[in-house]
């Protein structure tokens, strides 16, 4: 016959915690390390132990009683990342475990590293103390270790409030209205579109204003693959629209057709938005999408 | 300075500066200056041209690109751009005019500083590090040159009731009230203390050698022309005094002549007082007939305007030796100074 | 022309996608440094210093000259801040080289540079005001459409922007500098990236780089170390919204080549010139500039790259150095060119060092390929 098994927790636990007598050496660590220093101690051979020891692991003989302040910067020589920290870890999220050479040390200490994610960890990396703010004399008075500051994020915003132009808006209620406004200059017999105050060519004033049809031929255009906010899918099409009656082409949105089917020389028309939901802005126009009509010579 | 080749301002432009957006685009605005100084001078193709603006201000990259086109730019021209107040870019034209092979410069600068927050958007030129993230603004910052300085409050009201006074007699300037009792805005300096919001543009005309005489009667000769930075932290400079206002006067010779005129670009009214003595103006130098920046502050423009202005008096007969003053930076951590003499 | 002018300094930063290693000051100050030291002067030998670079946005930090005032040793000097598009590294070395021509100054500090992982390039190119009547799709999608009209015009065939686009990181292996180095860069590998803005591909592209450039400029009488000298400078500049402009082939930059040539006295370029650092940001370009540049006539300039004539060992080589295509910190990419021509009639391109160049070509352009900047350099005095 089986019974369930007889289970029971079980904790070791001396009450208080272990007093440890530090010694001289280990002693002079933690009372500096409560002073915000960390200090390492030199050994015969001229090399600075941190954290200290009594004597030199690589002979056994006793270290001098010579101490130097290192830091309070450190290098980090190697890592482990921990992606689910234990309750007894200095730190209740993810963190490094890493060997750190304190500046004008020869050997490395072990701490944590508050880096915040694996890839900010890499040989090299320089870290420094995050110190607790009421400390009592052990290693944890380093809470842990973070990387130097080697950048700040710096939120940059200004605001502004625009006007359209007189001409761009006198385009833009155009578009609302289903229609195209240009201009000509007198003196060089060229149609602009949008309408402009003055000529690019020549500098004159822009009087004349015409009307002109949502029909004309594509003169280039991009297959574009990286999406845009303005387009409805990707690929889409920017092309240069030659609206006919115009001497200046448009850059504007192609569709209805597939992109890989749009040619230079291609007759396209407006396909505006229904009368109610027009606005004037350039959304007013879906796209342009062909005609059907033979393609022209360019 | 080496043997300088005899550079003049022939013809100056600028536009009935407003408060307020009034729906002009940045080329609408340059487009009626651009006319007149054509018009004064009567021709349509320059040597050389050059410009001032700012993105920020513009609020998108590439603001200027838009202007060249109200210029009529065909055949293409040889043209450059200052992203700094247009009389930088009135240096740059006349150092070209130097090289002897150009004889003529169209300059311009524009601002509309009505679409945006000047106190904010002037953060954005403060070192990036220690500065900007504080949220300095230009007004904190001029408030503590001003401090520094220790002006008088009776000073500073007469340099603001005499420069709105001049501007409400000047057509291309704001119509400000004289007298303006505010509060502090930021101890030591009040709103009138500040040049207004202002949109606008305005052209020059520079004429080498014998192409000077040709197209102006009186034109206005740029006898010295130099400019000077100095370190940027505002801990790190004399903020009572400014040094490089100073050097760049002594470089440029004003003190070699009576100064009738000095048009300055003090957009604070306490850096009238720091750039009187940094310039060492006489006393009887008339400061700012025009009303000066605290009348009409069309930002990246105000500057050229200061030589504009200068210039004019002597293009009109009315002065025979003027000087011109414009600054950059905060805390007038720039400054260029032009003398001109009939 | 004015005075004589020589570029007696050059200094570059190793391009790269992020120096996060450095304030932006300190990537500047790299730049100027090492140029300062190839000149063997210091900062108290420079009598003004300009400052380019592409848009703020970059960055943001406006106007950024007044704060790198003291990086760059200006206090107490002129300081200009020049920006003119694309174009503008090369705009930087002809305003410092003005200063000097003009007579105005002995020895001038011309610094380019963009920080580009500051914020994000395609952002900061593509922030559109409201009320637009345009739909312009960032760099690539704004000059792919004349790109696909170059080809319908010239017949160009297919492969010819792939070839560019090998030839180009070819180069830049050999060049300590350069941002992209591609091993086993190869036709088939560009051919399997994907199109970006049709006909451009992936590999056809520039990259995003930070990075610095600078020279020191001198007068005659204030020439240290090797000059390279200034034979010739031209800008020029059209508007964009022109009927008929011709954007393939813009008037801007036929007339920027005929009056820099007219100056050096350059009667055929292909022959005259020795090697040409050209702004090639988009494979394409490269066919397309050398017919506007006058290389090639009209239509044939893909024939020239397909010859193999613009690599490094051939008759005309266009960007040993690996170009634009390989490194690209936009505001510095045109004091690049100008530099890299510097280098070569110097002697001191090392391992894309072409041999006795005598006359060498800077370029630069921006806007809707509307803004140009040209310079000749060459070995002997003019």
């Amino acid at each position: 016959m089986t019974s369930e098994p007889l289970v029971a927790d079980h904790v070791l636990e001396f009450p208080g915690g272990y007093t440890r007598s530090t010694g001289p050496v280990i002693g002079r660590f933690l009372t500096e390390l409560r002073d915000g220093r960390v200090v390492g101690v030199k050994t015969a051979g001229g090399r600075v132990l941190v954290p200290p020891l009594e004597y030199d692991p690589a002979t056994g003989e006793p270290v001098t009683g010579e101490w130097v302040e290192v830091g309070p910067a450190g290098t980090v020589t190697a890592w482990a990342w921990v992606h689910e920290p234990r309750k007894e870890h200095p730190l209740d999220r993810p963190f490094a475990w890493a060997l750190i050479r304190m500046d004008g040390a020869d050997t490395a200490l072990v701490h944590a590293v508050d880096a915040g994610n694996p890839k900010a960890m890499r040989p090299g990396l320089r870290v420094r103390p995050r110190w607790k703010t009421d400390r009592e004399g052990g290693i944890t008075d380093i809470a842990c270790f973070v990387p130097e500051v080697t950048m700040i994020v710096s939120p940059t915003r200004a605001e502004y409030r625009i006007r359209a132009s007189a001409s761009l808006t006198r385009f833009l209620e155009g578009i609302r209205d289903g229609v195209f406004r240009g201009g000509r200059c007198a003196a060089c017999d060229k149609v602009y579109v949008p309408i402009r105050v003055s000529c690019p060519e020549c500098g004159n004033v822009i009087g004349e204003e015409v009307e002109l049809p949502g029909t004309g031929t594509v003169t280039t255009f991009a297959i574009n693959n990286l999406p845009d906010p303005r387009a409805p899918e990707v690929p889409f099409i920017s092309a240069y629209i030659l609206l006919d009656g115009a001497d200046i082409p448009m850059i504007a949105l192609v569709g209805g057709v597939p992109a890989h089917e749009v040619r230079q020389g291609m007759r396209v028309r407006a396909e505006w938005a229904p009368a109610e939901e027009r606005t004037p802005s350039m959304s007013s126009v879906k796209w342009f999408t062909p005609t059907g009509e033979p393609d022209v010579e360019l | 300075m080496r043997q300088v080749r005899d550079v003049a301002v022939v013809a100056f432009a600028q536009t009935r500066h407003t408060g307020h957006d009034t729906g002009a685009s940045e080329p609408e605005l340059i487009l009626p200056v651009l006319e007149e100084v054509r018009a004064q001078t009567g021709l349509r193709r320059f040597d050389f041209t050059c410009s001032g603006s700012c993105d920020y201000l513009a609020g998108a990259p590439f603001s200027f690109v838009s202007a060249l086109d109200a210029l009529g730019a065909w055949p293409p021209i040889s043209e450059s751009h200052v992203e700094m107040d247009a009389a930088w870019a009135l240096y740059e034209a006349w150092v070209r005019l130097q090289h002897g092979d150009a004889d003529t410069a169209l300059v311009y600068g524009f601002g509309k500083s009505s679409m945006g927050d000047l106190r904010a958007i002037m953060t954005l030129q403060l070192d990036p590090y220690y500065l900007a993230p504080l949220g300095l603004d230009q007004l904190s910052y001029a408030a503590l040159q001003a401090s520094a300085l220790g002006a008088s409050r009776d000073e500073l009201d007469r340099i603001v009731r005499r420069s709105r006074t001049a501007g409400r007699e000047n057509p291309y300037a704001l119509d400000l009230p004289a007298d303006e009792d505010g509060g502090f805005l930021v101890e030591p300096l009040k709103a009138h203390d500040v040049a207004p919001v202002t949109d606008g543009a305005a052209a020059v005309v520079l004429a080498a050698g014998d192409r000077a005489g040709e197209l102006a009667t009186r034109p206005a000769f740029i006898r010295g022309i130099a400019h000077r930075i100095e370190p940027h932290y505002l801990g790190m400079r004399d903020l009572a005094r400014s040094a490089s206002a100073a050097d760049a006067a002594r470089a440029a010779g004003v003190g070699k002549g009576p100064v009738e005129v000095a048009e300055l670009h003090a957009q604070f009214s306490h850096e009238e007082i720091i750039l009187r003595e940094a310039l060492e103006l006489p006393a009887d130098t008339v400061v700012n007939p025009s009303g000066g920046p605290l009348a009409a502050n069309p930002v990246m423009a105000t500057g050229l305007i200061r030589i504009g202005e200068a210039a004019r008096r002597i293009l009109d007969g009315s002065a025979s030796r003027t000087v011109a003053h414009a600054a950059g930076g905060p805390c007038l951590q720039h400054n260029l100074v032009a003398v001109l003499e009939a | 022309m004015g005075n004589r002018c020589a570029v007696i300094g050059v200094g570059q930063t190793k391009y790269t996608t992020k120096r996060q290693d450095v304030s932006i000051a300190g990537l500047v100050r790299e730049a100027a440094l090492r140029a300062l030291e190839d000149a063997g002067l210091t900062f108290a030998d420079i009598d003004a210093v300009v400052v380019g670079k592409a848009p703020d946005l970059f960055e943001g930090v406006m106007m950024p000259e007044a704060y790198l005032a003291d990086a760059l040793g200006a206090a107490g000097k002129p300081m200009m801040r020049v920006h003119t598009a694309g174009s503008v590294g090369g705009s930087t070395a002809l305003v410092g080289a003005s200063l000097i021509q003009g007579g105005v100054h002995d020895r001038v500090l011309v610094v380019a540079f963009e920080k580009q992982s500051e914020s994000n390039a395609t952002w900061a190119l593509s922030t559109h005001l409201p009320f637009n009547a345009s739909l312009v799709v960032g760099a690539g999608g704004y000059f792919a459409p004349h790109i696909r009209e170059y080809i319908r015009r010239s017949g160009a065939p297919a492969h010819i922007g792939t070839l560019v686009a090998v030839k180009d990181r070819l180069n830049a292996l050999k060049n300590p500098y350069a941002h992209l180095k591609i091993h086993g860069i190869s036709r088939e590998m560009v051919e399997s990236t994907p199109m970006l803005w049709e006909p451009i591909r992936y590999l056809e592209t520039c990259p995003s780089s930070d990075g610095a450039c600078a020279m020191v400029l001198a007068s005659e009488q204030a020439v240290t170390g090797t000059p390279a000298w200034v034979h010739g400078t031209a800008m020029r500049s059209e508007p964009i919204f022109r009927a008929g402009r011709d954007t393939v082939n813009p008037q801007a930059g036929k007339d920027c080549a005929a009056d820099v040539y007219g100056q050096a006295g350059i009667a055929d370029p292909r022959r005259d010139i020795d090697v040409a650092e050209v702004y090639v940001p988009f494979s394409w370009y490269e066919p397309m500039w050398l017919e506007n540049l006058g290389f090639a006539a009209e239509g044939e300039g893909w024939k020239l790259t397909e010859s193999g004539a613009t690599a490094l060992d051939g008759d005309i080589p266009w960007n040993a150095s690996g170009g634009v295509l390989s490194s690209n910190p936009i505001g510095a990419s045109g004091l690049i060119r100008f530099a890299e021509a510097a280098l070569q009639v110097r002697g001191m391109a090392g391992e894309h060092q072409v041999d006795g160049a005598r006359r060498a070509l800077g370029h630069a352009y921006g806007g809707g390929a509307q803004f140009f900047a040209m310079w000749i350099v060459g070995s002997e005095k003019p």
